[in-house]
């Protein structure tokens, strides 16, 4: 995720949030840490960085729809959670542009974003990025959003995975 | 010479294993014992964390957060079938063994270690046939991997939000 945000325009692609399940402790400390860094090389390259720095990387933590060893039943319940809870965040945050790479947490977020695009209350891009360990079938999470169309675009990193699932992309790979 | 290795420690951590890295040159051999409840006591006598053998010097150790420092020091660097692992030793540029979970032989891992080895760029080896792998494995046969990057993900992206019409108007009002 961070090569990608790194390798995008950060004025452009601005303000940013990332959104990390509750559980993953590393993520978001690791996204904040690199939004730091790019932030002061920014502003020791131009002198004019001002209005950037008023609305900072955030960070929203998302409830996982399902723990390892869960049971089904429960998971009912759970998952209407964090898709409710996915819901609230899309709407506070509109994104323009909705970049996900893969774990189960996606999902909801992205449910939630189709759902107000597709009621017109939301003009956002979804974009899915496959692992680069699969190189001969999409995680669950990639089968979902490749089976029902969620993503404007869905790119996997190797060129046999985009001659297999159809729709999907191909642009190099990100190590 | 350094081979960090992690699981599949029995295939690591035996007589065979060693002699096959003295017969190859290998002066160093540098495990991480990682996650697993194995402990070796074959190669390195249990309560100790460094031993000989003939030549080749060992070392070992629980768990480093960061193996960056010494997959830079090995020539040769036998690893599971992670990805992280596996992209950290081919960015670095050194000849890689991987050694998928044999109970995971349907696994995306798997896939992933016979996928690169397909292409040439490490060798794919099963626990048991470790050995052989060290033995036939000239490094220098391995394709070098050509490293990715995230521009053309970049690039699509802007396409498909329109900042790419945005960056051909900025570059175009710079040309006047």
């Amino acid at each position: 995720m961070l090569m990608m945000v790194e390798q995008l325009d950060k004025a452009h692609y601005s303000p940013r949030c990332y959104v990390v399940a509750a559980t993953d402790r590393m993520s978001g400390t690791k996204a904040l840490t690199k939004e730091q860094a790019w932030a002061s090389s920014s502003s020791s390259n131009s002198t004019s960085s001002g209005s950037s720095k008023a609305s900072g990387p955030l960070l929203e933590e998302i409830p996982r729809s399902r723990e390892v060893g869960q049971s089904y039943l429960t998971s009912v319940a759970t998952t209407l959670y964090s898709l409710a809870f996915a819901a609230w965040i899309v709407l506070k945050q509109r994104p323009a542009l909705l970049l996900v790479n893969g774990p189960g947490t996606c999902i909801p977020v992205c449910a939630a974003a189709f759902l107000f695009r597709a009621l017109l209350l939301l003009d956002c891009r979804i974009v899915y990025v496959e692992s680069i360990a699969r190189v001969e079938r999409l995680s669950l999470s990639g089968k979902i959003l490749h089976a029902s169309r969620m993503a404007d675009l869905l790119f996997v990193q190797w060129p046999e995975m985009a001659k297999r699932y159809k729709g999907a992309t191909y642009a190099g790979r990100l190590y | 010479m350094p081979a960090p290795a992690g699981r599949r420690d029995k295939a690591v951590d035996c007589q065979a294993f060693a002699d096959a890295l003295v017969s190859k040159g290998y002066g160093r051999l540098v495990i991480q014992k990682g996650a697993g409840s194995y402990n070796p006591c074959v190669l390195v006598p249990p309560g100790s964390t460094s031993a000989a053998h003939g030549t080749l010097a060992i070392e070992y150790f629980d768990f480093t957060p960061s193996l960056t420092q010494h997959v830079s020091d090995a020539a040769l660097v036998i690893s599971h079938a992670g990805s992280g692992s596996i992209f950290e030793s081919l960015t670095a540029g050194k000849a890689l063994i991987v050694v998928p979970n044999p109970l995971l032989m349907d696994n995306h891992q798997a896939e992933l270690g016979r996928h690169l080895a397909g292409m040439g760029v490490l060798a794919c080896a099963a626990p048991g046939d470790l050995v052989n792998a060290v033995l036939q494995l000239e490094p220098a046969e391995l394709k070098p991997y050509a490293r990715g990057d995230a521009s053309g993900i970049a690039a699509a992206i802007d396409a498909l939000t329109g900042r790419a019409g945005l960056r051909k108007t900025a570059k175009a009002g710079q040309g006047r």
